[in-house]
Order: C-alpha cells, then structure tokens, then sequence
C-alpha cells in the first residue's frame, strides 16, 4: 500500500461510521422488537427478592399487571421510582423484576425508598431479562390478565406519559385505577 | 414583534456567515487581498446579529412572552429570574441558537487576535469557521427554529423549566460544555487551513496551541460542572455514569488531551505533522458526533433532548461533509514524506507518543463503548446496553498505566535523553513514594486498602516527578522564588494541570474506597452516628418555594459533642410539572463531605427515609479538574504567543524552552 493510499484509511472508517449512524436514525432505540408483541410472557422459575419462595409464570398472571424491570445500579429507575409509589397507590398492579442486581441492595433499596411492587421477581443473572429483550433499565411491560404482552415502553414512567399514553394502554387491558388526584 | 426581528436577526447572521464561507475562501485561493481582507469584518458581523437572535430570544423569556413557543415550553411566570435566563439554553432550540452564538464569539476571537497571522492563512481559517456556522444556523432556521409562535393559542402560563436544570450549576455548565465543544473548532479550522495552503509547519502548531488549550480547559470546567451537579442535584450522591451524552462530552475531552500534547511534539520538534492534523480533525469531529448523538435520539439517556429524526439527518448529513470532507483532503494533501527529524527510543517524544497512544486507545473505547448498542441494533442482533462495568474495565487499566510514563515526562529531554539519568533523578524519590504508599493507607479505618495505596502510589510519582522538575530548573537561580518566578507561563501551566490530574485520582480513588453511605429511617428526634458524626433528626418542616413546595428536615451534625453544622435536605414538588424532586444538603470540605438527602416517608409517625453519606475527598476530584482547566488557560499568557514575528519559525523548531 502506497503512503498517500494509507492515509484514505481514517476516511474510510468515518464511512463506515457515517453509514451506521444513518442506519441508526430509522432505529428507534425505545422500539420493541415487535416478536414480543401480542406474544405470551416467557416462562421462569426465579426467587422472590424477599421470601426467596420460587415464582413461576402462573403464580404472576391473573390481573393486567406492569412488569417493570429495575435495579439499584440504574440512574434512571431512581428518577423513575416515586411514580411508580404513586401509581401502586392508586391501585395499578406492579411487579418487580430486579434485573442483574445484588439483593441485599436491592432490599436496602425497598426499605429506603418505599415498595411499589406486589412482588419482585429476582433475574439476577439476567435470563428472563434476554427472554424479553431487555434493553436497559427501566424498562416496563404491559401484559394482560391471560399472561399476553401488549406494550413495552422504555425509559423512565413519569405523569406525563402515563397521563397522555400508558393509563389508556394499561385501561384496554382492563387494568382500573383510583382517580387521580393529590395522594396524602 | 420583537421575537421576529430575533428571527430576521439569525437570518441575516446566516448570510454573513456564507459570505464568510466563501469569498475569503475564494480569495485565498486566487490570492485576491481584498477579498481575503473581508474576513475578520464578516467574522464580526455574523457575531453581532446571533448575539442580537440571542438577546431577543433572552428578553422573551425574561419577559414570560409565552407566544414563543420554547419559552411555553420551557418556562413558567413562577420560575426565578435567573432560571428564566438559564432556561433559554435549558432546550434543544435555544441550546442551539447558545451554540451558534459561541461558535461565533470563537471566530470573532480568532479575527481579532490574529493579527500576526499572515492573510491567506486568516482568510481560510476564517472561512471554514463560516462554514461550520452557516451550518449550524440553518440547523436552526430549518429545523429548530426558536422563534416560532403560537399564535393564536398562547397559553396562559408556561410549562416550566424541567426541576433537574433549575440549579446554578445549571446555569453555568452548558456554556462552558460549549465553549470547550466548539472552541475545537479553532483546532479543527487552523488544520484545514494549513493542509489546503500546504504548510503544516511549527508555526501553524504554535498558532494552534493556544487555542485548543483554552477549548480544552473550557470542556474541562464544563464537565466537571456536570459531574458536581449530578452528584447534589440526582440525590445519591453518585458524580459519573458513562451515560452516552457524558460521554459525548468526555470523547472530545480525551482526544483533546491527545491533541494538546502531540501539537507540543509538532511545534517543538516537527514530528507527528500528519498525525496532529488527523488528531485536530478527530477532536472537532468528536465534538460533532456528540451533539448528533444527544440531539437526534439514536441513543437512549437520561439527559438527551427530545428526539428528532429529520433533525438527526440534518446533522448526520452536515457531519458527512465536515467530517467526510476533512478528512478526504487530509488523504490528498497531508504529508507522506517521513520527517527528517529522528529521537531515540529513550527521550520526550517517546513519552509523548506514549501519552498519544493512550488517550487515542482511551477515546476509541469510550467511542466504541457508546457506539456498541446502535452497532448492534443495526446489525440486526438485538438490543444491548453497555454499562459501567466494560468502561470501567477499560479505562482505569489504561489510565493506570500512562502514569508511570507521565511522572516521567516533565523532566524528560527532547530528541534523546538516557534511563540512566533518569533513574539518577528518579530512584531515590520512587522510594519515598513506594514507602509512603505501602505505610498511609495503614491510617485508614479498616486497615490496609490496596486500591488506595495504588493510588497515592501513581499520584505521588506524578507530583515527585514534577517536583523534582521544578527543583532541576532552579538550581541555578539565586533563590527559590526568583527562580520559581522565571519560569515560563506554559511550564506552570503543565505543573497545574498534571497536579491536578493526580489530584483527581487520588480524589476519585479515595471517595469511592472510603465512602460510608447509610440509608435509614428516622423519625424526628432520632439520632444515628455514620463515620464519627451524629445526626441527629431535629425535625420536619414544610416549606414553601417560589415554584415549588417541600418537604424539609432538619438535621443537626456534632462530632464528639461539638456542633458541626446543621443540614436541611429537602423532596420539593414543583408546581407546574407536579414532578418531585430530590435536593441534597451537603456540608462540603477539603477532607470530607456529608451528605443527607431525603427518600420517601415511611409509615405514618413523620418517619422519613434519610440517606446520610459521609463521602471522604469527593472534592479532590473536582479540584483536580478546576486545576486542570486553569493549567490550560494559564499557558495562553506564555510570551511566545505574542511575538510578531511567531510565523518565521525554523521548520525543524530546535528550541530549547520547555514545552
């Protein structure tokens, strides 16, 4: 290779990069790939994070439920986390999947913060995580009384989502919340 | 009205600045003087009607005009003063228009400071500055164009500012941030401008370097802003979490460092031409690829502005010429012909070259480590995400072994030096270090830490080092001070920044070994002793803000019965948004911060959870910076950047002053 054709090589790469990027842009990063969609939630055998009892799939379903996937190492969930206390006050069903995390943190974490979740569902090693598709945490899916995904969003909860988009999602799965309002 | 004469305002700035873009530019390549002459007058003029944009857009925002749109957006009657002025850059439309105003102070800059340059050279600098500003306005103007209106439909009251950005660090950080981004640009327009005149020589390298010191002290002070904000601010008292847009601030940062050292090598020596010139592309390029990964949603983050896709091809396709453009004249015109300048193995080039590696490597794997998500969604294998662990994993092995060779460098020599001399020099003071290292850590609570003694052991090589420079260059004075006072600006300059770079490892090290972070329930009255001091919980108020209401408790803080200081960490709910939000109270110190903030309530007797943190030297890391960031700028003041005749350099530069 001549002298002047090895200096092509840093352009070359920012082609490859530019075109990835480009790639990028019709990707959304908070899409779910769509194979969950209207699909059954995978089955588990995983501890509780308090009673260490075994939870299965079944021992979960019964109720339109969010299945929001923390952990104590994720900025995001702590920003995220006393909305979820609220939305647990006004009777919204939450189960916790405490994804990759140590537990006894993640006890100090309930302990401190408060416990929105019916129970917390330990993927320690993060199996029922790639089984969903976890992208990052949080990370919360909408799954109806039969055991069914029908949304996942990506990305921290807040008023204003659950206000314009989640509460008519989490409604058509049947799921009923308390009306909103200043909670004590 | 008044926001329309903002909008004409930009609009006119943008024609300027295609002028600025192109006649100089054509007349330094048909030499027509007259043409070239016009530069630093356009540079000027582009400069004056984005500050009269920005101004408008300011005065609206002060003046609650929620007619325009990003100011209902992003604004509330309630909000104080001084967040209405932090809230014109708190938004993806006034960052913007924040960034162009800058990028246009820096080109005023360079036309009024230049005036030793010769013409042509100024001319095309100048002119590629343009470019990069008619760029980034007609960003504005067609796709986040702040001026816009509802009208009719203004609403009565704004949405208010985000909680997170109202804090003074806030007000501060995205400026600097910008300052540090764009004042690459210089860097970046020096380097074209010497490639297309074909003379990459120690003067384009001198005239370089006082540039991208100031931009790199600059992003130096704006990130360690960010880093101190997150830490009060998100209420956990955590400073750095390689979330894709820190590291989109951190990547221009490493390879600034790369840069800053290699154009030292260049100016000196006449090594590395070619190589410093691709490192002045890659740094403004990283500055670039960073505003396109926060501003165009193809990452996920905490802090990102909202997404836009029509805006993200704006500037993927305004980086594919910037970028694609530079570098396809770098392989066309940079020099293949190998120096004649040769240094040995054992001497400060070598070391420099080391420090280049590094912080190339370092740069490349923060890059990739961000990039690795989207590679992989594109690629069609899922989703991932890539977490502190691999950027730990990665950088503090490689941090971790460029010290040894950079307590080495200050006392280096040039061309070509002996291990032996500096085994002389060095031995006796690398055992005091070893012996200091080994024994210290001893004093901690629990005994022995390796990580700590690792670390006094890299800090204290690289301040030995210095010090044992410093006493070399004044032993022929006739006192200390006298010589102490004649050395040069950029000597002290490197002594600061390389001080205050052990001093972050030590601060770094130091916080997260030794840290005692306790999360209890207390109810008022209750007292817990965390590290040596008593908190105790004296009791809870509410408390009313401007915009906001809160939550307060106070706490009282003694150490062996004597009284410390009293804490009053707040949970505000801000009004307009109802979003809560945490507000720590630090007491701060040289030694050791505490740090209480509040969880939630728990149960129903006013218990609340508090979160006490005793967290030893956090504020070394931070003073590690600032040292850093005035390192940078104290070099700016050297007298050889004011000499007239700066241009008529030997091209080999055999120059004996430091570097």
């Amino acid at each position: 290779m001549g002298p002047r054709l090895k200096l092509f090589a840093p352009l070359l790469i920012f082609i490859a990069l530019a075109v990835f990027l480009a790639r990028g842009l019709q990707l959304d990063p908070q899409e779910l790939p769509s194979a969950l969609i209207d699909q059954p939630l995978p089955a588990f055998t995983l501890p509780d994070l308090h009673s260490g009892e075994m939870l299965t799939r079944e021992s979960v379903l019964g109720q339109p439920a969010l299945f929001n996937v923390w952990a104590t190492w994720c900025i995001s969930c702590r920003v995220e986390h006393p909305y979820l206390q609220t939305l647990a006050e006004q009777g919204v069903a939450i189960y916790g999947i405490n994804y990759k995390d140590d537990d006894d943190a993640a006890i100090e974490w309930l302990d401190t913060l408060g416990d929105p979740y019916i129970a917390n569902i330990v993927d320690g090693q993060g199996r029922l995580g790639v089984d969903l598709g976890v992208y990052g945490a949080p990370e919360t899916y909408f799954v109806d009384a039969q055991g069914v995904v029908r949304y996942r969003h990506v990305g921290v909860i807040d008023e204003r989502l659950w206000r314009t988009r989640l509460a008519a999602i989490y409604a058509e799965l049947g799921g009923t919340v308390a009306p909103a309002g200043d909670t004590p | 009205m008044i926001p329309e004469f903002g909008h004409f305002a930009l609009i006119i700035a943008l024609c300027l600045g295609v002028l600025l873009s192109v006649i100089p530019m054509w007349g330094a390549w048909r030499n027509n003087e007259k043409a070239m002459a016009l530069a630093p007058g356009l540079a000027m003029g582009v400069l004056v009607f984005v500050a009269i944009s920005f101004a408008v857009l300011t005065v609206a925002f002060l003046q609650d005009d929620f007619s325009v749109k990003v100011v209902a957006s992003n604004s509330n009657s309630l909000l104080p003063s001084m967040y209405k002025f932090s809230a014109v850059w708190g938004n993806h439309e006034g960052s913007l228009l924040l960034w162009v105003l800058i990028l246009a102070g820096w080109t005023a800059a360079v036309a009024l400071f230049s005036s030793q340059l010769p013409l042509t050279m100024l001319a095309r600098v100048l002119s590629v500055m343009g470019f990069i500003g008619v760029g980034f306005m007609s960003f504005s103007l067609f796709t986040s164009n702040p001026f816009e209106r509802l009208l009719p439909g203004t609403p009565a009251d704004g949405n208010d500012l985000n909680p997170l950005l109202q804090d003074p660090g806030l007000i501060i950080h995205p400026p600097l941030l910008y300052m540090g981004y764009v004042g690459f640009s210089v860097a970046f327009a020096f380097a074209i401008a010497a490639l297309l005149g074909g003379r990459l020589d120690a003067g384009w390298a001198r005239w370089s370097r006082p540039w991208t010191n100031v931009a790199w002290a600059f992003l130096t002070f704006g990130i360690m802003l960010g880093s101190w904000w997150a830490y009060y601010e998100l209420g956990w008292g955590g400073w750095w979490f390689w979330d894709p847009v820190e590291n989109a601030s951190f990547m221009p940062w490493l390879a600034g460092v790369a840069l800053l050292h290699s154009l030292a090598v260049t100016e000196k020596r006449g090594l590395f031409k070619s190589w410093t010139v691709l490192l002045a592309i890659f740094t403004f390029s990283l500055s670039l690829l960073g505003t396109f990964l926060v501003r165009s949603g193809v990452l996920t983050s905490v802090h990102a502005f909202a997404a836009d896709p029509e805006r993200g091809l704006y500037i993927l396709v305004f980086l594919a010429i910037v970028v694609g453009g530079s570098l396809t004249l770098y392989a066309l015109r940079a020099p293949t012909v190998s120096s004649r300048v040769t240094f040995g193995w054992v001497s400060r080039e070598s070391l420099l070259l080391v420090n280049n590696v590094v912080f190339s490597v370092a740069t490349l794997t923060v890059l990739f480590g961000t990039l690795f998500p989207l590679f992989m969604d594109a690629l069609g294998q899922g989703k991932y995400s890539v977490g502190p662990p691999y950027f730990n994993a990665v950088f503090l092995p490689l941090m971790a072994l460029l010290v040894p060779f950079m307590g080495v460098g200050p006392l280096s020599r040039w061309k070509s030096d002996t291990g032996s001399r500096w085994l002389r020099d060095l031995a006796l003071p690398a055992v005091a270090v070893v012996v200091c290292s080994l024994t210290l850590p001893l004093l901690g609570a629990d005994g022995f830490n390796l990580w700590v003694a690792l670390a006094l052991l890299l800090a204290g090589w690289l301040a030995v080092g210095l010090l044992r420079d410093l006493r070399d260059k004044t032993r022929n004075a006739p006192s200390l001070a006298r010589g102490l006072a004649r050395l040069a600006p950029s000597y002290w300059g490197m002594v600061m920044a390389h001080l205050g770079f052990a001093m972050t490892i030590i601060g770094v090290v130091a916080t997260s070994q030794y840290s005692v972070e306790r999360d209890l329930k207390m109810v008022p009255g209750q007292v817990e002793t965390v590290a040596g001091y008593t908190f105790r919980f004296d009791d809870l108020a509410a408390v009313r803000g401007p915009n906001y209401v809160a939550d307060e408790a106070r706490l009282s803080v003694t150490q062996d019965g004597e009284h410390v200081v009293n804490l009053a960490p707040q949970k505000r709910r801000y009004l307009a948004s109802g979003s809560i939000m945490t507000e720590a109270a630090i007491d701060p110190g040289l030694w050791r911060d505490l740090y209480v903030a509040m969880g939630e309530p728990v149960g129903e007797q006013g218990a609340w959870a508090i979160r006490l943190h005793y967290k030893p030297m956090v504020r070394w890391m931070w003073l590690g910076a600032i040292f850093m960031g005035l390192g940078g700028l104290v070099t700016v003041a050297d007298k050889r950047y004011r000499r007239r005749r700066a241009a008529v350099a030997a091209p080999g530069g055999i120059d004996g002053s430091p570097a």
